[in-house]
């Protein structure tokens, strides 16, 4: 360094200033940081549209035209022979849906007894959903003593009466080529300028279980297998999932076996959830002879399939916990055991759950090997018990997409923003739970 | 006795003898110089312990034996004409003999009698009492029923009572050995370490289930079908499933389900890769912590959405914009099918985003930081560090994390179901339909199964091969991952 000469004259001067391709170079950058930029946008732009289109076709479903109708329980209608006291079976099977359309023609002043009317009384049917002959029949058993009053009745409007009314049917089409025809598009108008015919919260799509007409279909039995499912997922992959963790962290020696677990847990994780339909159908459905479509099935399948995410998590929060913590224990005289129970597990509680919730919520929205273990089946009924055949949300889902009918179109989307807004509440309470408990050591 | 009862009176033992010695154990005399071993409640563990799994496993044996023992025992004693007749078929012969005893419980003692005189007519007695039975039964059935259900009835019995005695026998054991220095921590710890021990093998035994259980269904498959013209046909078409009939007539060429599924999955990482990728480098080089803390969990939300919701938004919205824009485009005729590879392949896409961004965003956060600052210190450009610098050493991460998401998409099944179609082409044009191989073992095991069909086995045969190509792309992916994760650390 001493030698540098002093009288260096060249520094005295700036040298020209190398062309070293800055602008280029800050070009090149700003590009850079531009695709980084549009490939967040895409991913945030497709995630809006996403949710977009579900919104849009799907926040319609939860309500559900309805018809107020002053419904005459005309004893020589439900029961003609006068044979009610003795034949249980009068009551079943009595011609109900007249009722409601007697009701509707009065409404409407229409002649029910008229030869002319014939083809308007036909339509006028077509505008009450059939379901309508449950929902009397239901009201007269429960109460016989209602035969003869009359009684003001809400009754669910036909499915493409209920499009209609929604503005979800193209009235330009011409009239042969349309499900609604301009007659029952007049009768509609004055039910409702009347204020006889409402849209209100659609509480059938919670309670009612499959059914081939729209109006009538709910989620009812799809809601509680799903719950049944979650509950065995719970109870089975919880405890299992945290003690394979605590030995594999906790006491497990390394070795060979403890390695090949490892390595298993890891795979599994990754294993493509139809090939656990496969399983499940071939061992727990074939072999052990459970049945099929049953929601017991679905729930160990869905145990095998988060066990492997419960037990990452709770090894990565056992493994946060301290060293300190554990030599503490052991120092004051507990056991392995002891320490391990009462020291480590607890602290470790809030992302154990954190983990469980969110393996909770993958099995939720988990469909293809629901489907392979028959749970695509037209269950009406609510299931009793975990054996009973039942369906799920996201399989419920999926039945539904395969309907033509614009209804359940509506519906379809409808089912998809329940079981989002499951998810969005579980993953919601994860997070919570994370920021609420999280201990930084 | 049912089932249910004899767990409950089993348990109830064990609480009374978990009470009885913990109770025991606090109230035993202190003596001069001994210290107590354990305190009163693992006295009351050990005591449930010894009351409870010895009776269960004991009952469980028993439950899994006896039918088996049961089944050949009545099998035994059906005539000899029956037993060896040429046309028998012995799980519809038992069927209906079970269904008959299980039958005569529900019938009074009048009507057992015209039973087994054989005046009733079995099918409309049964009828009334809300039985469906297949067939009317033969004569010798109605004796072999008869033995079946005393047999059943003897074997509940006994082992309700065997369950219950030996739930005692651990009771009385368990509290009859109480003292001040009896071991019962370490009893009680060394059975809850067999517990752990057990629980994490339900992970090897799940594969295990998973290699056997399709393994067994894949070789009656091959009984039916060769080899060749599974792995190496190229024309997919299984045909029904006659019943009965078990005949191969149909063709079961792989090939065409796996070039869909490959090229499904292709277009998709082509989407997925760049846009996850870039969304990542900007994120842990350029984002601020503010958007990132914003960015990062609503990118996020697209992995937590269910691939049932990503099927439908292909099948509802993608593929009838895809098809009316291409026929815009073309002006009349689309050339993008509403069920195509392009769109099962770019919705697959979106939802890959998060699966290639967040690995890819650990990979590149796992790259030390001086290697970060030596770069930016020698003048380079801040994407020309991510470039030069940065990407190669992450290269060997982010390839393992690419074949993960790959794998994945090779296993994606709701998506490919409702979005790519049913028919088994084999074209390189995007815009038609083509099938995938978890689009078949949907097909074909819905609806009504027969276990003996090449038509049901085929699916297993599908499943197999789908779980070894993504098997082997998680094993690469973990090895590449794990090594050149030791780099560094």
């Amino acid at each position: 360094m001493t030698d540098i000469p002093f009288d260096n004259t060249v520094t005295a001067t700036a040298p020209a200033r190398r062309d070293i391709g800055l602008k280029r170079r800050y070009r090149a950058e700003r590009r850079f940081r531009f695709y980084g930029i549009a490939a967040i946008a895409i991913g945030i732009f497709f995630l809006g549209a996403l949710m977009f289109t579900v919104i849009r076709g799907g926040y319609t479903a939860f309500w559900q035209t309805s018809i107020s109708l002053p419904v005459t329980f005309d004893a020589s209608v439900i029961d003609p022979e006068g044979k009610r006291d003795s034949d249980a079976n009068v009551l079943a099977t009595a011609n109900y849906p007249l009722l409601a359309r007697n009701a509707l023609a009065a409404k409407l002043g229409l002649d029910v007894e008229a030869e002319e009317n014939r083809a308007d009384l036909r339509l006028l049917s077509g505008m009450i959903s059939q379901g309508v002959r449950t929902q009397l029949r239901d009201m007269v058993i429960a109460d016989p003593s209602i035969i003869g009053t009359t009684q003001d009745v809400w009754v669910l409007a036909a499915a493409d009466v209920d499009s209609a009314h929604k503005g979800q049917i193209d009235m330009s089409v011409p009239e042969s080529r349309r499900k609604v025809k301009d007659k029952q598009v007049a009768w509609m108008k004055t039910l409702t300028a009347d204020g006889a015919m409402v849209e209100r919260f659609n509480r059938g799509l919670f309670t009612f279980g499959a059914s081939s007409r729209p109006e009538t279909a709910g989620m009812g039995v799809a809601l509680i297998g799903s719950v049944y499912m979650m509950l065995i997922v719970l109870v089975l992959a919880l405890p299992i999932g945290v003690a394979a963790s605590i030995y594999l962290e906790e006491f497990a020696p390394k070795n060979r076996w403890t390695d090949l677990i490892e390595v298993n847990i890891n795979n599994l994780a990754a294993v493509p959830s139809i090939v656990f339909g496969l399983l499940g159908l071939a061992v727990f459905v074939n072999f052990m002879g459970l049945p099929r479509s049953a929601s017991l099935v679905g729930g160990l399948v869905l145990t095998l399939m988060t066990l492997p995410t419960i037990i990452i998590a709770t090894r990565a929060a056992l493994k946060a916990v301290p060293p300190s913590i554990r030599s503490g224990a052991l120092g004051v005289g507990a056991s392995k055991m002891q320490t391990v129970f009462h020291h480590v597990l607890p602290l470790a509680a809030p992302g154990i759950l954190t983990g469980t919730i969110i393996g909770l919520a993958q099995a939720l929205g988990e469909t293809a090997p629901l489907l392979l273990i028959g749970m695509v089946a037209f269950v009406a009924d609510y299931p009793a018990t975990p054996m009973d055949p039942a369906t799920a949300l996201p399989v419920q889902i999926y039945m539904w997409a395969n309907e033509a009918e614009r209804a359940f179109v509506e519906r379809t989307s409808g089912a998809i923003i329940i079981l989002l807004l499951f998810l969005a509440a579980m993953n919601l309470a994860a997070i919570l739970l994370r920021r609420r408990f999280e201990r930084r050591w | 006795m049912s089932v249910s009862w004899v767990l409950a009176i089993v348990l109830i033992i064990g609480v009374v003898a978990f009470l009885v010695a913990r109770m025991r154990a606090s109230r035993l005399e202190p003596q001069p110089g001994v210290k107590q071993h354990s305190l009163p409640g693992y006295h009351g563990s050990y005591a449930l312990v010894l009351a409870i799994f010895p009776a269960l496993l004991f009952f469980a044996i028993w439950k899994a034996a006896s039918p088996l023992y049961i089944d050949s025992a009545v099998w035994r004693g059906l005539p000899g004409q029956v037993t060896s007749a040429p046309d028998v078929n012995r799980s519809l012969t038992m069927g209906t003999i079970y269904a008959i005893g299980d039958g005569l419980r529900r019938l009074d003692a009048a009507e057992i009698e015209q039973v087994r005189s054989g005046q009733a007519d079995l099918k409309a007695l049964f009828a009334t009492k809300g039985l469906a039975l297949a067939s009317n039964g033969e004569p010798y059935m109605v004796p072999a029923a008869e033995s079946y259900r005393s047999m059943s009835d003897a074997s509940s019995l006994w082992s309700a009572i065997g369950a219950i005695l030996i739930s005692l026998a651990g009771a009385w054991f368990g509290l009859s050995g109480i003292t001040l220095r009896r071991r019962a921590r370490n009893n009680v710890e060394r059975v809850m370490l067999w517990g752990l021990i057990a629980a994490s093998t339900v992970a090897i035994l799940t594969t295990v289930g998973i290699v056997l259980s399709m393994l067994f269904q894949t070789l009656s498959f091959f009984q039916s079908v060769p080899l060749s013209n599974f792995f190496f046909g190229t024309v997919w078409d299984p045909r029904f499933a006659a019943a009965g009939s078990g005949g191969a007539t149909g063709q079961f060429g792989l090939i065409p389900l796996l070039a869909g599924t490959l090229y499904i999955a292709l277009v998709a990482m082509l989407f997925a890769v760049p846009v996850g990728l870039f969304a990542a480098i900007y994120m842990s080089e350029y984002a601020s912590r503010k958007v990132r803390s914003i960015v990062k969990p609503v990118l996020e939300v697209l992995a937590g959405i269910p691939t049932i919701v990503y099927g439908i938004f292909a099948l509802v919205t993608v593929g009838p914009l895809l098809r009316d824009i291409s026929a815009a485009l073309s002006g009349g005729q689309p050339f993008i099918a509403a069920q195509s590879v392009l769109t099962a392949g770019l919705v697959m896409g979106i939802m890959l985003i998060p699966f290639v961004s967040s690995l890819s965003d650990d990979i590149i956060s796992a790259v030390p930081r001086s290697l970060n600052d030596g770069s930016l210190g020698l003048g380079a450009t801040r994407s020309e560090t991510v470039r030069n610098v940065i990407l190669p050493a992450a290269l060997p991460g982010i390839v393992g994390a690419l074949l993960l998401t790959a794998s994945r998409a090779i296993g994606e099944t709701m998506i490919v179901v409702l979005a790519a179609g049913v028919a088994a082409n084999l074209t390189i044009n995007p815009g038609e339909a083509m099938t995938t191989i978890t689009v078949k073992i949907v097909n074909q095991l819905t609806g009504d199964l027969e276990f003996t069909s090449p038509q049901t086995l085929v699916a297993f045969a599908l499943g197999i091969t789908l779980f070894v190509i993504t098997l082997g792309m998680n094993v690469l992916a973990l090895y590449i991952v794990r090594k050149y994760r030791e780099q560094y650390e």
